[in-house]
């Protein structure tokens, strides 16, 4: 059974986590778009810790008997790796974009300096 | 002031007939070549005096620009570095835009000839090929061309991979002499590979069933700047090509629509 300092802490931590994200966004330092998947990963953190008989049920799919909560470090990984991998993507084609706007601008200031 | 190409036609060109109706541009990537890029200009102009020189300055920071715009050559100039194929792009962006008609490609290093410029053009202005590329190796060039045995295998070995996926024989897959029709730069224009691009534009070529033919070439000495290929970067070189050129064949829009990026 997953102990309840854990628990606790975990649900606290997860759901700081959801309100920084709520905060970045009501701020304007976080777009919506690259916001969601931190949210999702806050709220299913906040979830697995505070639901204890939800976490030891997955767990015992997954054929965890020792220590139940290894299942949040195993969500939390998955999800910090899909927001890494999401940012890659998101700077491939802010490179790509990159490279557009210096072609453009080279081809233009050609043309007026002519 | 570049010389326009109206006023230069007047000089008889000797390299093929039909090269005097068509517009033609030389496309001459350079990064911090401020000590051949002028020797460059005068060896194009001297081939064909008919020929435009697009000078693409890619972030250079010694006088690159200067020296080709005193030669009388057009310089776009990046406001930063964006490597070999941004470079590239942005001159078969000019050509395409200002409706060339012909386009070659020689480095800004001094390491293509343009003396043999013609032997580069001709199967694109018979109407044979739509890229004729420069080639070190084929059958015909036994001799010159120097290189470390490591850069040697791994051009040779990247030969037959493409040779091999495209189902023709290509010797020379890092050679950046090349002669383009309208039909090439218009392909380039819209999609081009960065970092390392001739391999991967190779087989993009064939994908869109352009003709492409190689034509031997003897290279020279790189007249001063140093090779954009360390032998440290070469393993990286490799890996990211074939990773290229793997992945690219699983792409089922092989160029991206107009506007999508």
């Amino acid at each position: 059974m997953t102990p309840l300092a854990v628990s606790i802490a975990g649900a606290v931590a997860s759901f700081v986590l959801v309100l920084v994200v709520l905060e970045l966004i009501r701020s304007r330092r976080l777009r919506e778009r690259y916001a969601l998947l931190w949210l999702v990963t806050g709220i299913a953190l906040t979830v697995l810790s505070a639901w204890r008989d939800g976490l030891n049920t997955i767990a015992g799919w997954l054929g965890i008997r020792s220590y139940p909560p290894a299942v949040l470090f195993a969500v939390g990984l998955l999800f910090v790796l899909a927001v890494l991998l999401h940012y890659s993507t998101v700077i491939s084609r802010l490179s790509d974009q990159n490279i557009v706007l210096a072609q453009r601008l080279a081809l233009l200031e050609e043309q007026l300096l002519r | 002031m570049p010389a326009s190409s109206s006023d230069a036609t007047v000089h008889r060109v000797s390299v093929h007939p039909r090269l005097q109706e068509l517009r033609r541009v030389a496309i001459v990537p350079a990064l911090n070549e401020e000590h051949t890029i002028g020797r460059v200009v005068d060896e194009l102009r001297a081939f064909d005096p008919g020929l435009d020189v697009v000078v693409v300055d890619d972030g250079s920071l010694d006088g690159t620009s200067r020296a080709a715009a005193a030669k009388g050559a057009r310089v776009l100039r990046l406001p930063f570095n964006l490597g070999i194929g941004g470079a590239v792009q942005t001159g078969f962006r000019f050509a395409f835009e200002n409706g060339y008609d012909i386009a070659v490609r020689v480095d800004g290093d001094g390491q293509h000839d343009p003396a043999q410029l013609g032997r580069v053009l001709e199967p694109v202005l018979s109407g044979e090929a739509d890229i004729a590329v420069g080639s070190r190796f084929t059958d015909e060039t036994a001799t010159g061309y120097t290189s470390s045995r490591s850069r040697r295998v791994g051009i040779r070995l990247l030969a037959g991979v493409v040779s091999r996926i495209v189902g023709q024989r290509v010797t020379d897959t890092t050679s950046g002499f090349q002669a383009l029709n309208r039909e090439g730069i218009a392909l380039f224009a819209r999609d081009y590979p960065h970092d390392y691009p001739e391999v991967e534009a190779t087989v993009m070529v064939f994908r869109h069933r352009l003709r492409l033919r190689e034509v031997p070439v003897e290279m020279r000495e790189r007249g001063g700047g140093r090779s954009s290929i360390t032998a440290l970067r070469s393993i990286y070189y490799m890996v990211k090509v074939l990773l290229a050129i793997f992945v690219g064949l699983f792409r089922r829009n092989v160029v991206p629509q107009e506007g999508s990026r």
